[in-house]
């Protein structure tokens, strides 16, 4: 692609150097002009949107500022970095942001990349069974949250249908028990989104050529050596991207857990974004949450950083 | 279904272990016989496994969408059995009507409407305009601007929200008030905080640019040559050519701007202003019965998904399309 283009580059250059015709300027400033009022509007509202507040991130962490306060902000130096050292609700959600990612990751991946698998076939049905595995995707967390929270009740669907099959059962309460709360919520969020990254392993699926199993057949290669030596390898770039979308989904676990638990029982549940945003909204401390999402972004980075290198290194 | 998909990819570990054992030791004696009752076998099972799969996922909507019709004792009755997952008992729209009664729901639900349209349609002219210059103009320092929007895509949305709810606070804002024009301060529990920051995205100029790079720019040279300007080269020749980009962008935009949740829950405090959301929670917390909360919900989750199965292609492609790039 980049050949193709950069060939077809040339020719309007030569057309441009040529006089132009019938009073259509078409000079290289003219071009850039153009260029440059249509490139504007989206350029602007991205920096008033993204870049400032980007920036502010790394300003106001450095202050007092409030939301709503009748005095400017004033420059504090690192103590919002130091309070948050000595808040034990921070590394209870440092801790629980971890754990949740620590675990959706990886289940989350393989149980999609197991769903792909499954609907990959050229079978009738198939289209039926990838739009179902969809329609969690479609539907918003927040109705979801509110769902699953009936479900788990201790009066819910999940306790009828377990003392249905196991009749001498205790009922749990799922949400308001500190060893389950967070168990429940990863199951719930892996239930909704594993079907996005379902049709993406499947486009990764779709782009190995058909030859690559016909030769593996004349090897011998069936059943797990098929996986392992034809498909596994030519999923790389999609595993890559899988790996790296989930794991910033997980990071910013915060709607589940808002609509849910608020955090609870005893910040069992509580996560990063969730504090931030708690101590931001609620509190209106815009200072200390703004630390706070300074350390959530850079926990995103490294993270992230991390997986990028890793899965380079292995190409 | 074994000549595409390995078949030992199996839902769960049972087809694995069975296809294995059914094989491996009969290869000797029948091999051809053997395998392919295996395989016979190991297909009955994938689609066993897809069937209870399907069920998994579509389960807890349909219990959704059923007990939105029934009143919390015939919720609760049904609960152990196959009737949770029926319309059958005690059926009416009275959660429904309850809904309308207790809160200004037709209110709420043309906020979102009305926020989802503007943002998707504003956003399609924004970032495909922005691609169009970056992709068919020449111009110094494009390849540093291209670069710097794609750069932007790693800052997930939830590290910049709370300085931005500053920002947006200190943003000069324009009050119509009768024939008064008014300048405020702030742009705190108005629309266009819902609708602006969102309108620019990186990910949709990266779309639209990879698409605009793959149409032919002998068409914008024939044009040219007809006398046509920029402007009615990008109305004219490339966006008519970019329908599947176009369909992508408008889904990858309406999806989130419907489901938004965090943004207007920190920007938004009155109710006139509230998007479906946000009103779900609030309507949460009023104490009504779970039937009511469950019809709420379907309300909201019903034209989506009639949305979705009728664009289910382009839907489940252009998420596809998205992740292959990326």
């Amino acid at each position: 692609m980049a050949l193709a283009t950069g060939a077809a580059r040339l020719r309007p250059r030569s057309t441009a150097r040529r006089p132009s015709r019938g009073g259509v300027r078409t000079s290289r400033g003219h071009e850039a002009r153009t260029a440059a009022w249509m490139v504007a509007p989206a350029a602007t509202l991205l920096v008033v949107f993204l870049v400032v507040p980007v920036v502010l991130a790394f300003v106001l962490a450095f202050t007092n500022a409030r939301l709503i306060s009748p005095r400017p902000a004033s420059f504090v130096g690192l103590h919002n970095f130091t309070t948050l050292w000595g808040d034990p609700v921070f590394w209870a959600s440092l801790r629980n942001t971890v754990v949740f990612a620590a675990v959706v990751v990886p289940v989350q991946a393989g149980l999609a990349l197991v769903l792909a698998l499954l609907v990959n076939a050229k079978v009738r049905g198939t289209n039926i069974f990838r739009t179902l595995y969809f329609v969690p995707v479609v539907t918003s967390m927040v109705v979801v949250s509110l769902l699953w929270r009936f479900l788990y009740q201790e009066d819910g669907l999940l306790n009828a249908m377990i003392a249905v099959v196991h009749p001498s059962y205790q009922p749990i309460d799922w949400l308001n028990d500190t060893r389950t709360a967070l168990p429940a919520i990863i199951l719930m969020s892996i239930w909704q989104a594993v079907g996005f990254h379902m049709i993406i392993w499947l486009s990764g699926l779709q782009t190995i050529p058909g030859e690559l199993y016909e030769a593996g057949d004349l090897d011998g290669a069936t059943g797990w050596k098929r996986f392992r030596y034809i498909t596994w390898p030519c999923l790389a770039a999609t595993r890559t991207f899988i790996l790296i979308t989930i794991t910033i989904a997980a990071l910013s676990l915060f709607t589940q857990i808002n609509v849910m638990t608020q955090g609870g029982p005893l910040d069992s549940t509580t996560t990063v974004v969730y504090m931030a945003v708690r101590t931001g909204y609620q509190q209106l401390a815009t200072g200390y949450a703004s630390a706070i999402s300074l350390v959530f972004f850079v926990l995103v980075l490294v993270v992230s950083g991390v997986q990028r290198f890793l899965t380079r290194d292995k190409d | 279904m074994a000549t595409v998909t390995p078949p030992h990819a199996g839902p769960s570990p049972s087809p694995t272990a069975d296809d294995r054992a059914a094989t491996a030791p009969h290869a000797a004696p029948t091999a051809r016989t053997g395998r392919q009752a295996g395989r016979r076998r190991a297909a009955w099972l994938t689609q066993t496994g897809r069937v209870l799969l399907g069920l998994v996922f579509v389960g807890p909507l349909l219990f959704l969408f059923v007990s939105s019709l029934k009143p919390d004792l015939q919720i609760f009755k049904d609960l152990g059995s196959w009737r949770a997952f029926l319309p059958v008992g005690d059926i009416s729209l009275d959660n429904y009507t309850a809904v309308f009664d207790r809160v200004p729901f037709a209110r709420l639900l043309l906020n979102s409407i009305g926020i989802s349209a503007v943002t998707v349609a504003l956003g399609l002219v924004i970032n495909s305009l922005a691609a169009f210059g970056l992709a068919r103009l020449r111009w110094r320092g494009k390849q540093l601007v291209l670069t710097a929007i794609i750069a932007t895509l790693i800052v997930p949305f939830e590290t910049l929200a709370l300085p931005l709810v500053w920002w947006v606070n200190k943003l000069p804002n324009l009050r119509a008030e009768g024939f008064h024009l008014e300048l405020t301060q702030g742009w705190l529990d108005t629309y266009q905080v819902q609708v602006v920051p969102f309108l620019a995205n990186a990910f949709s100029i990266y779309l639209f640019y990879q698409y605009f790079t793959s149409i032919p720019t002998e068409l914008d040279e024939a044009a040219r040559m007809d006398g046509a300007g920029w402007f009615r080269i990008y109305r004219r020749v490339v966006m008519p050519l970019s329908g599947p980009a176009i369909a992508t962008v408008a889904i990858l935009t309406f999806l989130p701007a419907w489901n938004s949740y965090l943004w207007p829950l920190m920007v938004v405090q009155s109710e006139e202003l509230r998007p479906v959301m946000i009103g779900i929670q609030y309507f949460f917390q009023l104490n009504v019965s779970w039937g009511q909360i469950m019809a709420y919900a379907s309300m909201i989750t019903l034209p989506v998904l009639a949305l979705f199965l009728a664009f289910q292609k382009a839907f489940i492609g252009s998420i596809a399309s998205s992740g292959v790039k990326g």
